[in-house]
């Protein structure tokens, strides 16, 4: 699954971020490294941008963004 | 100064992330000595800034926030080349002061990580301890610091904590010498780039050219957009690229694919210097900081509140600002007057009249918007806001190609483009930023209101649909802000289809930690922007008010008024003089000699006007103005008003000869005399419609719509000038606005005339 599939409060895994461009780039110098763990915080009115928490600080990026990021769901939300 | 000093001069550049209290320690060191500037042919702000320390003097550079030194773009080359000595106009640095949050420091030490490859002298200057320790975070500082192998100063800049100290540790750091560090890559990629660097080695030395640094090199190997080869490789060194093609590829064999590479091998390095440095609470605190952005960043809450912000914001800008800057018309128009009285009528006194006097006040009269925005936004950048408002508004922003960051600016702008287009600074994507500084012109700015309440109230009939809430008068004026944002909304998706396209840059950054406002750097940041608007866009604006009064004054020929006139005012004249010995004071004969006298001489500084060169050009031009239903009066008045759109209600009344209007009252009172002259205005005897009534419904929409769109304003082009670096930009507003303006007046006008 990818960064934008998460639900709000949710914890994941980051396996790979996708491509090679300056976005690709941006993305892996914010520490969107694989294998670092990030928590899903939620998104703007409209669902885009999200937020989410990691290595100790918040950062915020664009739903198209973050459907780079593959991750894997650390716990499986307790909500359908 | 002897020239020895001077060049013992230690140089420190200054990096760091955004959001890492920067410019506050910019300010705490070098305090007011401090200049700002471009760096010559692009947009990258300069901002350089001495200090001294136990006698020694320092040249502070401080470069633009940023989260890496990993240039893909013109822009953020500039940086990098500064750094690295490799630009004419910055001299190398001696020592590099990279500023780091301490409540974020795994992802701070990434640009840490890069800089330390650059070859300099480095002190850490770790701030926001305070927040650190507030998360509870506990951060072992000797520790890192010999893990670094550098020295570490803690920081409260906004308290100026430990400023002191960190002189004295850039003093010491100047004069030590640099040991060579272990590179964060893994070997396999060290022997790629130590190839690289012998194949330009002796590139270099066959072509007698200067060797590349060894950052560049790695960063050629890194950079798969091609741009950095494009930039530093000389002609002969064409056999490079396929070079790095290779390289590349045995590294992703070796599974080290670039650029993927660098983020994993340098947050590796960051693991390894933080292990048993940093100890974080076991159980992680929820911090106010949390709770707050909990509430702020809320889908619904947290946009209502945003909402409100922003009204009160603007609010602020508008009413705040309105009794300051009655106050500077006022005085500038005291000042005139004393001027007035106290000299012979000339060339002279006109041009300090109203040339210079108010060309200043022209100026000034910006000043109080200005400064109180740039109130707003600093304590919104410091305490941590800014990133929040462009989460906020960015879905909305990117509808037309833009981002969140985008918000602000153009809200700014319709109180007034200035400090709206001043505001851009804090979009960092070039394309983004003109798209942006081209378009904020647009939104209707508080300038353009007296033309709309003077036309709209003269013209448009006052229908009252709901009492107090809707009117046909409030709907115009209404309809002439959507039209601006309308306008604005398409060009700006033209630009960055056409112009201005490119890929969607990145919009990943950080939310930093809330703090609390500081005083002194948000009235830092006020006066700066106040200061660089007054010294670097007044002068300009100013040597345009003058040209434009000279074009309103010259040829100021004495036979261009009719001699009827002349005579009419020397015998006025003696007959007042002759009541003045006889008579009383109040005498109604000699009030009403005053009064006719006035009115006579009002006649002839309006056959002056209409000899002078502008009344001239608005000759030239009628017959472009007449498709838009207007005479050479209101062409003539449209080309005086480029200065500044609002000085239209003012040459309206020389024009009619009404002399010097009362603003104010010309614009607010229902039946004031402009208002007046306008209804009864009618076409000139030579013209195809004469006597037929000039301003109709229909022409005073024409010019309030042309006044919505077009670039009346000097100050805004002056001011795109100065942010862009360039005169291609204003000259491209002024003839995209001016046309836009044209076109809708012209639609406006002829729609009206064929369907009301």
């Amino acid at each position: 699954m990818t960064l934008n599939e998460l639900q709000p409060g949710q914890s994941a895994k980051v396996l790979e971020v996708q491509g090679m461009d300056a976005v690709a780039v941006r993305l892996m110098e914010m520490g969107l490294t694989p294998g670092v763990e990030l928590v899903f915080i939620d998104t703007a009115l409209w669902g885009d941008p999200l937020e989410v928490e990691l290595r100790g600080y918040r950062l915020s990026l664009r739903k198209t963004e973050a459907a780079r990021v593959v991750v894997e769901s650390l716990y499986p939300p307790s909500s359908p | 100064m002897s020239s020895a000093t001077s060049a013992a001069t230690i140089t420190v550049a200054l990096i760091g992330n955004p959001n890492t209290g920067k410019s506050t320690l910019f300010n705490a060191l070098a305090g007011t000595k401090q200049r700002v500037g471009n760096f010559p042919g692009c947009t990258v702000e300069k901002k350089t800034g001495r200090m001294s320390c136990e006698g020694q003097a320092f040249e502070l550079i401080d470069l633009p926030g940023t989260y890496s030194l990993s240039p893909r773009s013109p822009d953020e080359m500039v940086t990098v080349d500064v750094l690295l000595g490799r630009r004419i106009d910055a001299k190398k640095p001696d020592v590099l002061l990279c500023i780091v949050d301490a409540s974020n420091l795994e992802r701070n030490l990434y640009l840490v990580s890069q800089a330390l490859e650059l070859g300099l002298p480095t002190v850490l200057a770790m701030n926001m301890v305070d927040i650190a320790a507030a998360r509870g975070l506990t951060i072992d500082v000797a520790k890192l610091s010999s893990q670094l192998g550098l020295p570490i100063v803690e920081l409260q800049a906004h308290k100026k904590l430990g400023v002191d100290s960190l002189k004295l540790a850039l003093l010491q750091a100047a004069k030590q010498k640099i040991e060579e560090r272990e590179s964060p890559f893994p070997p396999e990629f060290v022997a790629e780039m130590n190839t690289l660097r012998a194949n330009l080695e002796q590139a270099a030395q066959t072509n007698s050219h200067a060797v590349l640094p060894r950052y560049l090199v790695e960063r050629l190997l890194l950079d798969t957009s091609g741009y950095l080869a494009g930039a530093v490789l000389h002609p002969q060194e064409q056999h490079i690229p396929p070079q790095l093609e290779t390289a590349r590829q045995r590294l992703a064999e070796a599974g080290l694919p670039v650029p993927g590479v660098e983020a994993m091998s340098r947050y590796g390095w960051v693991a390894r210097v933080l292990q048993g440095v940093v100890t974080r609470p076991k159980q992680r605190r929820v911090t106010a900081s949390d709770k707050i952005d909990g509430v702020l960043t809320h889908k619904y809450v947290g946009t209502a509140i945003f909402v409100l912000l922003m009204l009160l914001v603007f609010n602020s800008v508008f009413s705040w600002a309105s009794p300051a800057m009655d106050l500077i018309d006022g005085l500038f128009g005291s000042l005139g007057e004393a001027v007035e009285a106290s000299m012979e009528a000339g060339p002279l006194r006109s041009l300090l009249v109203d040339g210079i006097v108010g060309g200043v006040g022209g100026v000034l009269i910006f000043l109080p918007q200005i400064l109180i925005l740039f109130f707003f936004i600093a304590i919104l950048e410091d305490c941590g806001y800014m990133a929040r408002a462009a989460f906020l508004m960015d879905k909305l922003m990117a509808g037309v190609g833009l981002s969140g960051k985008s918000f602000i600016p153009l809200l700014s702008s319709f109180a007034c483009a200035i400090p709206g287009v001043m505001a851009t600074r804090v979009i960092e994507n070039p394309r983004d930023r003109l798209a942006t500084i081209l378009v904020a012109p647009l939104m209707s700015c508080s300038a353009r209101l007296p033309v709309y309440v003077l036309l709209i109230s003269a013209f448009v009939p006052p229908v009252v649909y709901v009492e107090y809430f809707l009117t046909l008068q409030g709907m115009t004026m209404a309809a002439m802000y959507g039209i601006g944002i309308l306008a604005a909304v398409a060009m700006a998706f033209v630009l960055k289809k056409t112009l201005l396209r490119g890929e969607t840059p990145p919009f990943v950054m950080d939310l930093p930690s809330y703090k609390w406002p500081s005083l002194v750097t948000v009235l830092a940041r006020m006066t700066e922007r106040g200061w660089s608007f007054i010294r670097r866009a007044g002068t300009l604006i100013l040597a345009v008010s003058i040209l434009v009064w000279a074009a309103s004054y010259y040829p100021h020929n004495a036979a261009d008024v009719p001699t009827a006139l002349w005579q009419q005012q020397t015998q006025l004249e003696q007959q007042i003089a002759n009541l003045e010995k006889t008579a009383a004071k109040d005498d109604p004969t000699l009030e009403a000699q005053r009064a006719e006298l006035q009115n006579v001489q009002n006649q002839i500084d309006g056959e002056f006007v209409r000899h002078s060169l502008l009344g001239r050009m608005g000759k030239v031009i009628e017959p472009a103005v007449v498709p838009l239903g207007w005479d050479w009066r209101i062409g003539s008045a449209a080309i005086a008003s480029f200065p500044a759109r609002e000085v239209i209600v003012a040459v309206l009344g020389v024009i009619y000869n009404l002399g010097e209007v009362d603003m104010d009252e010309s614009v607010e009172s229902a039946d004031s005399p402009l208002k007046q002259q306008l209804r009864a205005a009618v076409w000139d005897s030579d013209s195809p419609r004469a006597g037929q009534k000039v301003y109709t419904l229909p022409v005073a929409l024409s010019i309030t719509v042309f006044f919505a769109l077009c670039a009346q304003c000097a100050a805004t082009l002056v001011v795109i000038k100065r942010e862009t670096n360039s005169w291609r930009w204003p000259v491209f507003t002024f003839v995209y606005m001016t046309s836009l303006a044209y076109l809708a007046a012209f639609i406006t006008y002829q729609v009206g005339t064929h369907w009301l």
